[in-house]
């Protein structure tokens, strides 16, 4: 039902407050301001992230990001589907990087002098192709990399991360599409969902990532 | 006035993210308006332990360099 233009001005005008209408703009704005600031103050930030890479270097980002989340106070959820779901196997030490096909990855030796440290091994994909063993070369490399310059490993930060609450969900179709088994997993999975469950916490949280 | 010191956090040696995460568990631990002090080597934490403070409402009361380490003094609120 419509409201006239001379009923608003009546009702406006039956106001107890008494209030001319420039008295009840300031007094608005005033309100408006102040319950902003408490709505503000009180507000809890969040941050989720689509996991979807599975191999060491690509663990990093989304530990990181989570576990400082989490430390700021932060909602942190986490959903990891496609190859993310290797992040949540029960043992990560079979996480491995590969410089194959990856030429932004330095390739720098963990010993010896530093001249010999700082040379940035130019291999060819095609040696790194065809060298047996290449691809666990470079992940001991990069764990012992991480090792001398204090990096926390994947495991690490993943067990931090379920300490300070974070939660992880993980997608069920990627768990039938690869033939992998939910007891593969670790028990701090909090949910077996899809993308019409994530979508929602994706929407209400304050930052919100696909790595 | 010597500021009394109520958690000493050693993260000399360790990188980002695990200085900060190191504090906050820190300071979980301590009392509002208990104070903790961290050592780190990682420069990186300089801005981080600012940035943290700023989110978390806790006090940074100082922050030093000195032979190659920072020194934060934080205090809960």
């Amino acid at each position: 039902m419509a409201i006239t233009k001379s009923e608003v001005e009546e009702k406006l005008a039956d106001l107890p407050t008494g209030m001319n209408p420039a008295q009840m703009n300031q007094w608005f704005d005033q309100r408006f301001e102040e319950k902003m600031r408490e709505i503000e103050e009180n507000h809890i930030p969040s941050l989720s992230i689509v996991v979807t890479k599975g191999t060491m270097d690509w663990g990093y980002p989304p530990f990181i990001l989570a576990s400082t989340a989490a430390a700021l106070g932060w909602e942190v959820d986490l959903f990891f589907t496609f190859y993310g779901l290797q992040l949540l196997k029960k043992e990560l030490n079979d996480l491995a990087v590969s410089p194959m096909g990856n030429p932004a990855m330095p390739m720098k030796m963990p010993f010896g002098p530093q001249w010999f440290q700082d040379i940035n091994w130019n291999i060819p994909n095609i040696v790194m192709g065809n060298v047996p063993g290449f691809e666990n070369l470079a992940t001991s490399l990069m764990k012992k990399t991480t090792r001398n310059k204090g990096v926390a490993s994947v495991q690490e930060l993943r067990d931090i991360c379920v300490e300070s609450g974070v939660r992880m969900v993980a997608c069920q179709m990627t768990v039938d599409l690869f033939g992998f088994k939910q007891d593969e997993f670790i028990p701090e999975i909090a949910d077996w969902i899809g993308a019409t469950t994530f979508l929602p916490i994706a929407q209400k949280s304050d930052v919100s990532l696909f790595i | 006035m010597e500021q009394a010191i109520n958690q000493e956090v050693d993260a000399r040696g360790l990188n980002c993210p695990l200085p900060i995460l190191r504090i906050k568990k820190a300071l979980n631990t301590l009392q509002t308006g208990e104070v903790v002090r961290m050592r780190a080597t990682d420069p990186g934490s300089v801005k981080d332990i600012v940035a943290f403070c700023n989110q978390t409402g806790t006090e940074l009361l100082s922050s030093e360099e000195g032979e190659g380490e920072f020194v934060f003094t934080m205090k809960k609120n």
